[in-house]
């Protein structure tokens, strides 16, 4: 049966924001709802975890809650706690959880040989290994314990890492150690010049 | 300062960042002040979202940041606007220099002490009278030559620095620096900047009314100042101008750098860098007395000031890293750290590279081949290696460069002519792995592990730990001393899981410090010692994990809203949890708060200690009318009066004047960027002297004024693309919002060059070119300089081939150059040339 015209403008008016909002406040105080909706709840709800995280990108530090359910992540928001974003997030804080979840996202160890025109997967261990080797290798073979005159420098020049400033401090401790304290590497360098 | 503390200020400027695009976040902070009250000012070449809040907008030529802070300062000089109370009692303000010391305004552009064969600077002429003045920063005491001489630190202990604070004699800071910036007048900061002298007054104007007992101002940089051959003395000008007004170690006042990166800060404390060891400790050099400890820490460790506890900072670093090995009789294992014996830093490394030195490189979630200027150079120094190993999350340009690099795929090579073995080893990410970083403001925040890194991704942790645990199996049995150090690193963290992911807490810990004995946590760095019984990673982090069970950069108790507080019960701040360094400085020299709206630490007499809403960064119990007994020879903190708030300074002063530290000069002077279109107008010496610059085929420069290349250069970031990685561009919704690279240009350089919007243009330098889309747009200006116009191409330097957000990495076009003090890369002003139209297509990549 036909609505009057009457009434259908008039539900229009009720219902568009904009006469809504000059009226002075919500005619109506719930959300939209339908038979389906209401059967709809939370995907927070099948979290079962949150841990607090911090943005992955700028050093601003800003604080986000993941949720995940079964070790995956289902959900990552600003969280309202910190001080330092209150809940907020920027666009690239805002997009983790698409980053996280990536199609491009590559989850197995890569392997090019010399020469070779592609890639091969290969075993973590295996890679391990070999990377073990190579880096013992190239560092034995540059190593230099005296310069000419007998002082002492003991360090390679032949092995050199870079990055650090996208990872946690712990790592970038092991980093140093194990590179410069432990191998005698001094080619060690980050973002922090760029 | 705290980000939150941006709120408290009367007056931000905002220069050499678009804080609003690239710090969002942060941003709000400069928005409350606003709201409050406070004058926002952006000075910056383009016109950005930054511009569009500020209340002043300044624009300038990229390279001519020195030349406009330096008008700031002679205005604030000329017209007596310095917070005299302040300046005059907390800077070396009326300190007295040596006599031979000649400025560049008598020398065309020279300090005194400039050896033209070396292009280095002797720093001899610029000490105080009489002494030889140690840097407070480290890494700058390795480079520099003050006491070359025959200067001796000790000098510093037989009595004060002379001064004047009459600010009559000839030599004195304050009439040295008159002279210095004398002509950086109005008029020339609009010559040489292209900011019309009605705006720069406007700033000048601003930022002196909001300073004073009452008021205070900040300034927010980011890479806009460390990117140029001048970057520390860009930094410099603007310390010199909050010094003078009072806007340092005060609520609302200080400098912000917004770094890029979400431990970068962590990665400089804790560094994965060349030149320091952990806590900003110097790596040892050949050409310093560092033969042995005792040589080094002699050298290394200022007898005045904080920094004379070195010695107990180095010792404990040598017992975490060499455990038991390390004794007394080793020297702690001291030969073991390698010692220097040129630059080793990104510039060098990839020179390095392309020259064959290195043999085997490891990337960790870094990608050079985007990020790192002359790309294809850097791209021909990878071909060069043995091995490489990329851990990251999804393929980057740097893994593929030998299937896809632009040299590959301009068929200049083949993959099989190159004979590097490459791994790629996937990263977890944050959420699937937990440790710390630090932010910007030195805020140490855990992050909790609570999703499994899908298939063989893997924590960087887990990297290290488990490729050191092969590499001390290898070395187990060798009898050879150059593999001692492999032998006696302690390397023993607990493993958990099915994946032995090493336990995180366990390396925090040992940053933290413990005592050797009982291994107890140490609570403070005040509690380490040199005699080889406390161990520390990392002397100003200690104080983070002070018990077990107590990990303070996992606190997480906020202030409430709207209090003006340091949420001190908010993870944890190095050091001591203290959230604004020199906070000695927010009370008056008689410890009393400059202001009831400006108090943060003051002197609590019935108590006999310093108090306040902050960790007071100063000795407790020292009363604010505490005077060194020189007849004693005061060392270490004994040397610093109870109103010299600069503890990490040898005289506990600001330095306005820098007699030590810096290669290029005490006082920031203007050099034109090393590429540039115009003359200098100040100077007959065109860029700084002292520049890192690295000529060789495929890094030339242009030279000034190149007919060539006519138009200034500039790059910058996109909110929703960050840096060079590639996380953001396998991001779908960022990706989507910014699918492809452009560079902008003025409506007018589009008509005089006819370019049309989302048409393509050729941008080309002598290091490379490349093809892009146009977005012409009145955000970019040209400028007047010197009375001509400079027309100013921009481009975000976020793009490669790879993910969703594709685009030529503006990289090729830069050259390898470095600042003269860091050896940073400058990536903001330079020159180029630009056409409409494509390339032809064999020179298309």
């Amino acid at each position: 049966m036909r609505e009057k015209i009457a009434d259908r403008v008039g539900r229009f008016l009720d219902d568009w924001t904009v006469p809504r909002q000059l009226q002075g406040g919500d005619v109506y105080a719930g959300a939209a709802k339908s038979t389906l909706s209401e059967t709809w709840r939370p995907r927070l709800e099948e979290a079962d975890n949150v841990g607090t995280g911090i943005c992955p990108f700028c050093a601003v530090g800003c604080s986000q809650l993941i949720y995940a359910k079964n070790k995956k992540p289902i959900h990552i928001e600003g969280d309202p706690r910190s001080p330092v974003n209150q809940g907020t997030l920027c666009p690239k804080g805002a997009g983790t959880l698409g980053m996280l979840l990536s199609p491009q996202r590559i989850n197995t160890v890569l392997y090019r040989a010399p020469k070779s025109k592609h890639w091969e997967e290969r075993p973590l261990d295996w890679a391990m290994d070999r990377i073990a080797e190579l880096t013992k290798q190239a560092r034995d073979d540059t190593f230099v314990e005296e310069m000419p005159d007998g002082r002492t420098v003991n360090h390679t020049l032949g092995v050199a890492s870079l990055g650090g400033a996208t990872m946690d401090n712990e790592e970038n401790y092991l980093i140093k150690k194990l590179f410069g304290g432990g191998l005698g590497v001094v080619s060690i360098e980050n973002q922090a010049r760029i | 300062m705290a980000l939150w503390d941006l709120e408290n200020a009367d007056c931000i400027v905002v220069m050499g960042s678009n804080m609003a695009e690239n710090h969002p976040v942060a941003f709000r902070f400069v928005v409350e002040a606003q709201r409050r009250g406070a004058t926002v000012i952006h000075v910056d070449p383009r016109f950005t979202r930054t511009s569009a809040l500020a209340d002043i907008h300044a624009p300038i030529r990229p390279g001519s940041d020195i030349a406009f802070l330096g008008g700031i300062i002679r205005y604030i000089l000329e017209n007596d606007l310095w917070f005299k109370e302040f300046a005059l009692a907390y800077t070396n303000l009326a300190h007295i220099i040596d006599p031979r010391y000649s400025d560049p305004e008598q020398n065309d552009g020279l300090f005194s002490g400039f050896d033209p064969e070396e292009k280095t600077y002797k720093q001899d002429t610029w000490q105080y009278e009489g002494k030889t003045v140690p840097s407070p920063v480290a890494e700058h005491r390795v480079q520099s030559k003050e006491k070359s001489e025959g200067g001796d630190y000790e000098s510093m202990t037989d009595s004060p620095p002379p001064e004047d604070r009459t600010l009559q004699h000839p030599n004195c800071v304050y009439q040295i620096m008159k002279r210095h910036y004398a002509r950086y007048t109005p008029e020339m900061v609009e010559e040489v900047s292209g900011c019309p002298k009605e705006t720069f007054l406007k700033v000048a104007e601003a930022l002196s009314r909001n300073s004073g007992r009452e008021r205070t101002g900040a300034f927010c940089y980011a890479v806009g100042w460390t990117h140029h051959t001048v970057g520390v003395q860009i930094i410099r000008a603007a310390t010199i101008v909050q010094a003078l007004l009072g806007n340092v170690g005060r609520p609302g006042g200080g400098v912000m750098a917004l770094r890029g990166h979400v431990s970068i800060q962590g990665s400089t404390d804790i560094p994965t860098l060349y030149n320091m060891l952990p806590g900003y400790l110097p790596q040892p050099v050949l050409f310093k007395e560092h033969d042995d400890l005792h040589g080094y820490l002699q050298s290394e460790t200022p007898p005045t000031g904080w920094w004379a506890n070195t010695p107990k900072y180095v010792v404990s670093l040598l017992k975490a890293w060499y455990g038991e090995a390390a004794t007394a009789e080793n020297a702690w294992g001291y030969q073991w750290v390698p010692k220097l014996t040129s630059d080793a830093s990104q510039l060098p490394m990839t020179l390095a590279m392309t020259n064959g030195l290195i043999k085997g490189q490891f990337i960790f979630g870094q990608n050079p081949m985007v990020g790192a200027v002359n790309v294809d150079l850097v791209e021909k120094g990878m071909a060069k290696l043995k091995w490489l190993v990329v851990r990251d999350m999804a393929m980057t340009e740097t893994a593929d460069f030998w299937r896809d690099g632009r040299r590959v795929r301009k068929g200049e090579v083949a993959p099989e002519d190159i004979d590097t073995e490459v791994f790629f080893l996937p990263a977890a990410m944050p959420g699937e792995k937990e440790g710390s970083v630090t932010n910007t403001s030195r805020l140490v925040q855990w992050h909790d592990g609570v999703l499994e890194a899908p298939g063989e991704s893997r924590s960087d942790l887990w990297f290290v730990y488990h490729l050191g645990r092969r590499l001390k199996a290898l070395y187990a049995d060798s009898p050879l001393q150059r593999d001692r150090a492999m032998q006696a690193l302690t390397w023993n963290y607990p493993v958990k899981g099915e994946r032995s992911e090493p336990d995180a807490e366990s390396v925090l810990k040992e940053i933290n410090g413990y005592t050797v004995a009982d291994r107890a946590l140490v609570k403070d760095y005040k509690d380490l010692k040199d005699d080889g019984s406390t161990a520390c990673g990392g002397w100003i982090y200690s104080g983070v994990y002070p018990e077990e069970g107590k990990n303070l950069a996992r606190s997480r108790r906020p202030d409430a809203p709207g209090e003006q507080s340091s949420h001190s019960g908010w993870a944890f701040a190095w050091p001591s949890n203290r959230r604004t360094l020199y906070n000695r400085a927010s009370a008056d020299p008689d410890g009393k708060p400059w202001s009831e709206r400006k108090k943060m630490v003051w002197w609590d007499e019935a108590e006999g200690e310093w108090t306040g809403t902050d960790v007071p960064d100063f000795v407790k119990d020292k009363r604010p009318d505490f005077r060194p007994d020189w007849s004693k020879h005061p060392h270490g903190m004994d040397a610093i009066a109870g109103d010299a708030p600069f503890i990490m300074e040898a005289d506990g002063k600001s330095m306005l004047f820098a007699p030590t530290g810096l290669v290029d000069g005490p006082l920031p002077t203007h050099y034109e960027p090393v590429e540039s279109p115009v003359k200098n107008p100040l100077y007959g010496q065109q860029f700084n002297p002292t520049a890192k610059l690295w000529g060789r085929p495929g890094n030339e420069l242009h030279a000034p004024q190149d007919p060539r290349y006519p138009y200034v250069f500039t790059t910058y970031r996109l909110t929703e693309l960050h840096c060079g990685g590639i996380p953001t561009r396998i991001m779908p919704h960022t990706a989507e919002l910014q699918p492809e690279a452009f560079v902008e240009i003025s409506p007018e350089m589009a008509e005089e060059l006819g370019i049309e919007h989302l048409g393509w243009t050729v941008v080309s330098t002598l290091r490379g070119e490349i093809e892009v889309k146009a977005l012409i747009t009145e955000r970019m200006r040209p400028l007047t300089i010197a009375g001509r116009p400079v027309h100013q191409v921009g481009m975000p330097w976020v793009f490669g081939p790879k993910g969703y957000a594709t685009g030529e990495p503006a990289n090729v076009l830069l050259a390898i150059t470095g600042d003269a003090n860091t050896s940073i890369h400058s990536t903001k002003a330079l020159t180029c040339n630009i056409r409409a139209g494509r390339m032809t297509p064999e020179r298309r990549p």
